[in-house]
């Protein structure tokens, strides 16, 4: 290690330690984990390149502000556990978040050592820890205090707001319309990204920890929020996440083999169609697979179409690759996979082949203008420009619209005109003041991490508001 | 997991479970759904509420034997569990004013009877329109006639096998023209639906249509189960499953129902091969 008079000194030499992959033309066949993680060699090479910065950017892009300089340091001391126990200070998922989180825009993003090199790969060094859950100590846990807390959804915010509430000595129930928990986690994000395996251990640790997990149920349907305050819970917290698919609003978007994202990814990744007919719900292996949107859902799709046997899988996107939302390790990970990108296309008709299934997609060809609100070149139609790319399944990823169960959950909840739930930005309270809210079904469509935390939050209003403190 | 506490034959292909299921029992309306994973590697799969107690705590559903899924949940027997159901889903049946026609074709029938049931239970006169393609696939004879007396029980078969030869839609319109109901239900195959509207529609009778699109969450949140409806894209499992039958759109609902036919046949085949080969 080296220590210049008793202190460390960055390695200022060494190049970015590269992620454990899995070559891509064999990970491309099937739906095994991109890359393996780092190895304790690699995370401690790794460590080294941090400079423990005084005042850490890294930390203002992380939005729950994880000390990242303390826990770095702990690696190079080796002190594995108690750099867990820092991440585990802010961020109760760290297994997850380091595989999911857009680094780039967030902590690593604003990581000094970007400015001259490459940034420290930390996320890569949080899900090291976070795949060694056994090195942390056990959580405390306060003494119960006797109330009772009813949590809706099994996704990131609703599983750590219930973490952090069983922690604090609450009786938690966790409502979850599926069978199994995890949210998106588990039937949007795929395999080959988020093993389903890490998000069981999760909800395995809160079961430990004492949350009981009531599946198959639909709150809004099966019991509303004043049914659950008769039933004698103290406070609720709603994280439905986001809901509906968003339209294309072209024609023949509701021919056969035209999917929205949610039910692709949801047949293979809950329901396992891609193990068809040893489990019994079908999916559609398409040859060309052209997939509309250029965020994480529509790469999740197209890498997942690649894996079904596709031998064109094509992300079509409004503008180009630089203007993507997804994370940038995934355009990687997809382009090395053979997926091709085909920017500056806008689709403008599905067109049915001879079976009445879609055959070809018309697409209207564009190119950058002025910027938009956003800063980014809002992208004009190029007059003429018309073009019939053949396929025989196609996918829009565009975004989706709010949960429609929001509404029915009842009590004195507010929703805005989108019908998302109105929720203070600090403690996640919604206008019932005995209802909280967080996660996509407050935010739109967001992150895990902010999806996470806001689950924190909620949780501390909800201890403070229910124990007094 | 969700106990089996009474198993029914109806006939060869059709059969009802009774299941433990307390809060679903609870909130249940007449025209919800439930959605039922059979074991670990199942689908899920829609059934119509059938009838349910909520001070016992059971649901029922009744269902008829047409593919892999179907088939393998005819061998559970009383006793045993289903791993997952859900529900109530859907929105319930608005039921109206006046004397009602319930018209059932194929499975359809089974989806019927718990909204004739229940619009009988309100009070209201009702007429059963039955069809089949011929006598051996008339389904719930007994269930209706149980419910209706002989003069509210129209039967139709395509053969002429039973009942009166042809098709739903003359019981129907003799009963349009009659002035007998002056609301019209209907669930079976989506051209007995469509004609159905047709008919009821020349006499400006109002029509439901329970639509069954395939569906995957039943929530809301995948979107497979949409539907046409007056021009707008709705998905049956939030916004329905009964529409308005005049603004339907029948051509969208049968393709999209027929997507997966190969597969369909191809699971029940494999399953077919592998019960034969542990006998
Ligand atoms: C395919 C895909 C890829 C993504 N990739 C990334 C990524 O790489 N990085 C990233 O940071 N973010 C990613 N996201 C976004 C991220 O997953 C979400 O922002 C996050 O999961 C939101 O968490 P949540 O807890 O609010 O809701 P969700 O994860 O949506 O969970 C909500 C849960 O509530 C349940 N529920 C809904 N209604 C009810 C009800 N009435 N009663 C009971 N339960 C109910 C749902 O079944 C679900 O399990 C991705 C999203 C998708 C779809
Ligand atoms: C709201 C609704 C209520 C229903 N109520 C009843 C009922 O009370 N009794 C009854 O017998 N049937 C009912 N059905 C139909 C029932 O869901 C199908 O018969 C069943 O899914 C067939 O599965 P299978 O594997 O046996 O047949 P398969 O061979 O898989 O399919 C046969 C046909 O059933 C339909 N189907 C297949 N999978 C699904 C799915 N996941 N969701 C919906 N439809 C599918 C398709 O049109 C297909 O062509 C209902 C459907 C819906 C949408
Ligand atoms: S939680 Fe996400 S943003 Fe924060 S440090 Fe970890 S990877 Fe970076
Ligand atoms: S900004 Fe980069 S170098 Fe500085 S503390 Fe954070 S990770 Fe280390
Ligand atoms: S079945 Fe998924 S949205 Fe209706």
């Amino acid at each position: 290690m080296p220590l210049v008079n008793g202190r460390f000194v960055a390695d200022m030499k060494s190049p970015r330690t590269p992620d454990n992959e899995e070559p891509a033309a064999e990970r491309a066949c099937d739906f095994r984990p991109v890359d393996k993680g780092f190895t304790e060699e690699m995370a401690l090479a790794e460590a080294e390149r941090c400079l423990n910065c005084k005042k850490p950017f890294c930390v203002e892009g992380c939005p729950v502000n994880i000390n990242i300089p303390r826990f770095i340091e702990q690696i190079r001391e080796k002190d594995f556990g108690g750099a867990l126990d820092t991440i585990r200070e802010d961020s109760m998922l760290p297994a997850i978040c380091g595989r999911v989180c857009p680094q780039e825009n967030q902590c690593e993003g604003k990581c000094i050592r970007g400015k001259k090199s490459e940034p420290v790969a930390i996320g890569q060094l949080e899900r090291f820890l976070g795949d060694r859950p056994e090195l942390a100590s056990t959580p405390k846990m306060a003494p119960k205090n006797g109330k009772k807390v009813a949590v809706v959804g099994s996704g990131p915010s609703g599983i750590t707001c219930a973490g952090e509430l069983a922690r604090n000595g609450f009786d938690v129930t966790v409502f979850e319309a599926f069978f199994t928990g995890g949210g998106v986690l588990v039937y949007g994000i795929p395999e080959f990204r988020l093993p389903k395996a890490v998000v069981k251990r999760e909800i395995d640790g809160l079961e430990d920890m004492g949350v009981k997990f009531e599946y198959n149920s639909v709150v809004g349907n099966m019991a509303t929020a004043e049914e659950l305050f008769e039933q004698g819970f103290d406070a609720i917290y709603v994280a439905t996440g986001a809901g509906l698919p968003k339209f294309l609003n072209v024609p023949g978007e509701n021919l056969p083999n035209v999917f929205f994202a949610n039910e692709y990814l949801t047949r293979v990744n809950l329901m396992k169609a891609n193990k068809f007919p040893e489990y019994d719900t079908p999916t559609k292996h398409g040859k060309n697979v052209v997939v509309f949107g250029g965020g994480n859902v529509a790469m999740d799709a197209v890498r997942t179409a690649k894996r079904l046997g596709a031998e064109h899988a094509i992300i079509a996107y409004r503008r180009t690759e630089d203007e993507m939302p997804c994370r940038r390790a995934e355009l990687h990970h997809a382009k090395a996979e053979g997926v091709e990108v085909l920017p500056l296309v806008s689709p403008l008709e599905f067109v049915a082949g001879e079976d009445g299934s879609v055959c070809a997609v018309k697409v209207q060809k564009m190119e950058l203008g002025e910027p938009d609100e956003s800063g980014r070149r809002r992208p004009v139609p190029i007059e003429g420009a018309i073009e019939e790319i053949p396929c025989d399944v196609a996918i829009s990823a565009i975004g989706t619209n709010a949960n429609p169960f929001a509404k029915k959950i009842g009590g004195k909840m507010e929703l805005n005109k989108w019908g998302y739930i109105v929720a203070d930005e600090e403690t996640g309270q919604t206008t019932d003041p005995r209802i909280w809210a967080g996660g996509d079904i407050v935010t739109g469509a967001a992150t895990v991490i902010l999806a996470m935390g806001a689950g924190k939050k909620a949780a501390a209003s909800i201890t403070k508001s229910l124990l007094g403190e | 997991m969700y106990k089996i506490l009474e198993k029914t034959q109806f006939s060869e292909k059709v059969f009802k479970f009774r299941i433990e299921a307390p809060a679903i029992a609870k909130h249940a309306h007449a025209g919800q759904f439930l959605m039922v994973r059979a074991n670990e590697t199942g689908e899920r799969v829609p059934f119509t509420l059938a009838g349910w107690n909520g001070d016992e705590g059971w649901v029922e559903f009744i269902f008829m034997v047409i593919g892999k899924t179907t088939e393998m949940l005819s061998t559970y027997e009383a006793g045993e569990s289903l791993r997952d159901v859900v529900g109530p889903l859907g929105v319930p049946t608005e039921m109206a004013e006046g004397p009602c026609a319930v018209i059932g074709g194929g499975v359809g029938l089974a989806i019927a009877f718990p909204v004739a049931k229940h619009l009988v239970e309100t009070g209201h006169e009702v007429h059963a329109i039955m069809g089949a393609r011929t006598k051996d696939l008339l389904l719930m004879e007994d269930q209706f006639r149980e419910l209706l007396d002989e003069d509210h029980i129209h039967i139709t078969t395509d053969d002429g096998s039973y009942g009166e030869q042809g098709v739903v839609t003359a019981p129907l319109e003799r009963l349009l023209q009659d002035k007998a109901v002056s609301q019209v239900f209907c669930v079976g195959p989506v051209p007995m639906m469509k004609f159905s509207t047709l008919t009821a529609q020349k006499y400006d009778t109002p029509i439901t249509a329970s639509l069954n699109p395939i569906m995957v969450d039943g929530t809301g949140m995948c979107g497979c189960c949409r539907v046409e409806v007056g021009g707008v894209t709705k998905f049956a499992c939030v916004d329905g499953p009964d529409f308005d039958a005049t603004l339907v759109d029948w051509d969208d609902l049968r393709a999209r129902q027929a997507a997966y036919r190969s597969e369909e046949g191809e699971s029940l085949k494999a399953y077919e091969e592998k019960s034969c080969a542990c006998h």
